[in-house]
């Protein structure tokens, strides 16, 4: 594995090896010296070309308590009205002796780019509407400390599909592992080719979440942008709220053992109520949690050995 | 210059039956067997087919303003490359050419490259800003006789300047080329054919649909004003249904495809690689078969290059950010061999008619698309229809290299062309 | 990419299932008294079981360390915490080899600041293993004295390292690979030496 770019690029096998070594990298997080030397005289630069505090600095700390060098480079604005293309941007950085480069871009697609002209490892840190594959990796790290094995637990999705990268991360990193994924969704937010997807992938689709929400094990509710009303994909947000929020009433029809995803920043009262991310049953601090040991264990099994399989 | 005589030896015209061609003075003398007096020069062309010099109605040579990425005589030279004698260049350059002196530039730059005949596309809205009628009536009137008028790149969405562009240009039998995409269906962010692969990239999609209903507007509008419209780069099996519907009705209605709409499909943008984003996008298989289908049968009515050169800067983005458009002027003529004529789906008559032809009634254009005879002007091309050829983008007359058929191997090649009795191309060179 | 020439792979452990080659130079009996042997001179030298933690290195470390265990509650009569250190991401020849998964720490209950750990390994060959459990014992926590047990010593040092506690000193040459067989991985208990290059891994 040289790159992380997709969710699609990881084997069971590699899926599985990452998710075991995170949870190494968990117990560091709760020492006194939460300090790994492997990755130590190596550089990793954050390439940011959008803002994220959060998975930035998730990354940085990541790094850090590897050992590694870490840089924050941030390429905010479109590199097109600097009048820099992409590939110079990328190699005005790479060319400082770079082994890995995490890549955030607002446009789907970026970090693939890059990796054709770069060295280094590089690692997909969300790009545009397309994936997200860390936050996919710690989604299903969280899901396993609730369920166990993800083989055949019943996962359902819903919310914004078409404009959501974790959405097409979990979907190839779900079903690598096993789990049985239905995507739920107004039709007005569903991703454009949704049937031949589904089809070809085996995963299920419904615009009904009351149908679905007794008969889920995990329950992953995605952030919904209140601009998307002005796109016309849905009326008002209280219409959205009381056909696909996880309402109270919800609530108490999720099965007692079912585990409440969200991959965050939430909107509380749009998606999910108070109630749902609060309650025992809600793994959205688990989450959070895993962040960093997850990011520590991809760069590690990108950065850390010879490079060979 | 013109004084010069050649003797085509041999070729098959328009694929039919061989001859030799006399030309002199800038027009063909003679067809038949001819004994080559000691002054010509002898081209064999033994297996070649002799067309009509090709005329292409879409072409960006991006000068005026982009002279990085094309100017007009590496533009030329890459059609008298590609068999062209005749292009028509789009308005969107820099200043755009909305006025009868940006038209007569054009032409002027055109004349003084002398590769091939450049006439203007005039911009149909001032600054293609779609908002009011550029000088339509003072392009027409100008040297140049502008006759074909175009945003191409942008589209006359609006439905009442639309019409009144059609209406417009009846007086001096003009035509709209209309680049036909509904800005809110697909907006500029759009960028991939919607559809399962734009799902799975995350790519903004482009709906097939946005272009359907302009098409179909378009046409309705043709009726009710009874003037020309033509539909460039038709991309969607729904247009060319709404288009052959239109035909039957009598509406006067034209359109014409692309070579990579006709060869390419939307599958190639799953690396993100820009130098396959292109507008309209490369659509799915039944597009494309669809696409061949009503060219072969005469629904579209020419084959038309959209040849887009772009620096490679501004290419080199992310993809949804990357410049839209892919080379053609070199090319077009082997992919339509490749997978039109060697297939059997059209003729070489066929091929002629709807690269040299059609395209040069459609723009108006005299001394284009007319028979292989006596007395004709001497615009040919002549094409090995065998060659095997691997494609090399740097191998290239064009400034750019966005070249989406890089490593593919296409069948023909054009081995000379002539624009009034000169060759303009001629044993693999350019000849200036 | 790291070129992978140089030093090969501490041969200190064999994950091969199959019987391998070369000859048996301890059986299962060995390693017993070995074991039993190296508990009472753990306990002797630290004057009973006060403050000591055993902590094995994986592999096959984590199961010797297990056993010593056991050996050492049945002589004191009360159980001897046990844990296991991994030793991966500290170890300098991480880049030589493709990415090994990181395996568990644990640590047992009290830690290890002030107490007596006992390293226990199977083989003692470079001494880079037991350098990378050092520096990851040190981010741990303080322990007031860290002894080394392995149940074989083949020698060819190239730290200036030295075990406490030996099962058996076993002279080798570096070519040699020494194959320590447990029954909890292998099936069987024993210790073979094998030819050079062969099974390589």
């Amino acid at each position: 594995m040289k790159h992380l770019l997709s969710a699609g690029d990881l084997s069971r096998d590699q899926t599985l090896a990452i998710l075991d070594s995170a949870t190494q990298m968990h117990d560091v997080q709760r020492r006194e010296v939460k300090k790994l030397p492997a990755l130590r005289g190596r550089t990793v630069v954050n390439l940011f070309f959008e803002d994220s505090t959060r998975t930035r600095s998730s990354f940085e700390i990541a790094g850090k308590w590897l050992s590694a060098d870490v840089i924050n480079v941030s390429a905010k604005g479109s590199s097109v009205s600097k009048g820099e293309s992409l590939r110079d941007t990328v190699l005005t950085v790479a060319s400082m002796g770079v082994d890995g480069l995490v890549i955030r871009h607002h446009a789907s697609g970026a970090p693939a780019q890059v990796a054709q002209w770069v060295d280094a490892a590089v690692v997909n840190a969300g790009d545009g509407t397309h994936e997200h594959p860390t936050q996919a990796l710690l989604d299903a790290y969280t899901m396993r400390q609730r369920l166990g094995d993800l083989d055949g637990a019943r996962v359902a999705i819903v919310g914004d599909l078409t404009h959501s990268r974790v959405v097409r991360s979990n979907l190839l990193l779900l079903n690598t592992l096993g789990a049985k994924v239905t995507l739920v969704a107004p039709p007005t937010l569903m991703p454009s080719g949704i049937a031949e997807w589904s089809a070809a992938e085996g995963f299920a689709t419904s615009y009904d979440l009351d149908e679905v929400i007794g008969e889920v094990d995990a329950l992953m509710m995605l952030r919904v942008q209140r601009e998307r009303m002005s796109g016309g994909y849905f009326p008002t947000p209280r219409e959205y709220t009381v056909g696909y929020g996880l309402t109270r009433d919800r609530l108490r029809r999720l099965g007692p053992d079912a585990v409440i995803c969200h991959p965050g920043p939430m909107n509380r009262g749009l998606e999910i109520s108070a109630e749902a991310a609060d309650e025992a049953r809600s793994a959205i601090l688990d989450q959070v949690s895993a962040g960093v040991a997850i990011r520590m264990s991809v760069l590690y099994h990108l950065l850390g050995g010879s490079g060979d399989e | 210059m013109t004084s010069e005589m050649y003797v085509v030896r041999g070729a098959k015209v328009l694929g039919g039956k061989a001859a030799d061609l006399l030309i002199e003075g800038g027009v063909i003398r003679e067809v038949g067997t001819i004994d080559a007096p000691k002054k010509a020069r002898v081209v064999d062309a033994d297996g070649l087919v002799a067309l009509p010099g090709l005329v292409d109605l879409h072409t960006h040579l991006r000068e005026p303003g982009r002279e990085d990425a094309e100017t007009v005589a590496t533009g030329s030279a890459a059609a008298a490359a590609g068999g062209f004698t005749a292009v028509l260049a789009m308005a969107n350059t820099n200043p755009v050419t909305d006025t009868a002196e940006a038209a007569d530039h054009i032409l002027d730059l055109g004349r003084r490259a002398g590769l091939v005949d450049v006439q203007p596309v005039g911009a149909v809205t001032k600054s293609l800003a779609g908002q009011e009628l550029a000088e339509l009536g003072l392009m027409a009137r100008s040297r140049a006789q502008v006759r074909v008028f175009s945003d191409d790149g942008r589209c006359v969405h609006d439905a009442r300047l639309m019409r009144r562009a059609l209406e417009y240009v009846k007086a001096f039998d003009g035509v709209i080329s209309q680049h036909s995409q509904d800005p809110r269906l697909a907006d500029g962010q759009a960028c991939c054919h919607e559809g399962e692969i734009s799902g799975r990239l995350g790519l903004p999609g482009w709906p097939a649909v946005a272009e359907d209903v302009i098409v179909a507007r378009d046409v309705m509008l043709a009726r009710h004003t009874g003037s020309r419209v033509h539909v460039a780069h038709v991309s969607t099996a729904g247009s060319v249904e709404v288009i052959r519907w239109a035909k039957a009705q009598g509406i006067a209605v034209t359109a014409e495809v692309t070579p990579h709409h006709l060869m390419l499909t939307t599958d190639l943008v799953e690396g993100y690689d820009p130098t396959f984003k292109v507008n309209p996008p490369l659509r799915p298989d039944e597009h494309v078969e669809e696409l061949r289908k009503a060219l072969a049968d005469g629904t579209i009515d020419a084959v038309a290059t959209d040849h887009a050169p772009h620096a490679r800067h501004d290419k080199e983005h992310a993809f949804a950010e990357a410049a839209f458009g892919m080379l053609g002027l070199e090319q077009a003529l082997q992919v339509v061999n490749t997978v039109m004529v060697q297939p059997g789906l059209m003729s070489w008559e066929q091929a002629a008619q709807a690269m040299s032809v059609n395209p040069a009634r459609i723009a108006r254009l005299e001394g284009h698309g007319r028979p292989l005879a006596a007395g004709e002007p001497a615009n040919l091309a002549l094409v090995d229809p065998a060659a095997s050829v691997t494609i090399d983008a740097a191998d290239s007359q064009s400034l750019s290299r966005n070249n989406p058929w890089h490593g593919r191997t296409l069948t023909g090649a054009v081995h000379a062309t002539f624009l009034r009795g000169r060759p303009t191309y001629l044993d693999g060179e350019v000849q200036q | 990419m790291v070129p992978t020439h140089g030093p090969q792979p501490p041969a200190e452990a064999s994950q091969s299932q199959t019987p391998p080659p070369g000859r048996s130079v301890l059986s299962g009996d060995d390693i017993s008294r070995a074991l039993r042997r190296i508990a009472h001179e753990i306990l002797e030298r630290n004057k009973g079981a006060d403050d000591l933690v055993i902590l094995g290195i994986p592999a096959r470390g984590v199961e010797l360390a297990q056993r010593l265990g056991a050996a050492l509650e049945q002589v004191e009569g009360r159980p001897v915490p046990v844990g296991t250190i991994d030793v991966t991401m500290y170890r300098d020849d991480l880049r030589r080899h493709p990415v090994r998964a990181a395996q568990p720490t644990t640590v047992p209950g009290d830690g290890i600041d002030d107490k007596v750990v006992v390293l226990v390994d199977d083989v003692l060959y470079s001494g880079r293993t037991v350098r990378a459990a050092l520096d990851a014992l040190g981010d741990l926590g303080r322990p007031r004295a860290v002894r080394l047990a392995v149940l074989v010593d083949r020698g060819h040092r190239e730290l200036p390292i030295r075990a406490d506690h030996v099962g058996k000193n076993l002279p080798t040459a570096s070519s040699e690979r020494v194959y320590v067989r447990l029954a909890e991985h292998d099936g069987t208990d024993e210790v073979r030496i094998g030819g050079p290059k062969e099974e390589q891994r």
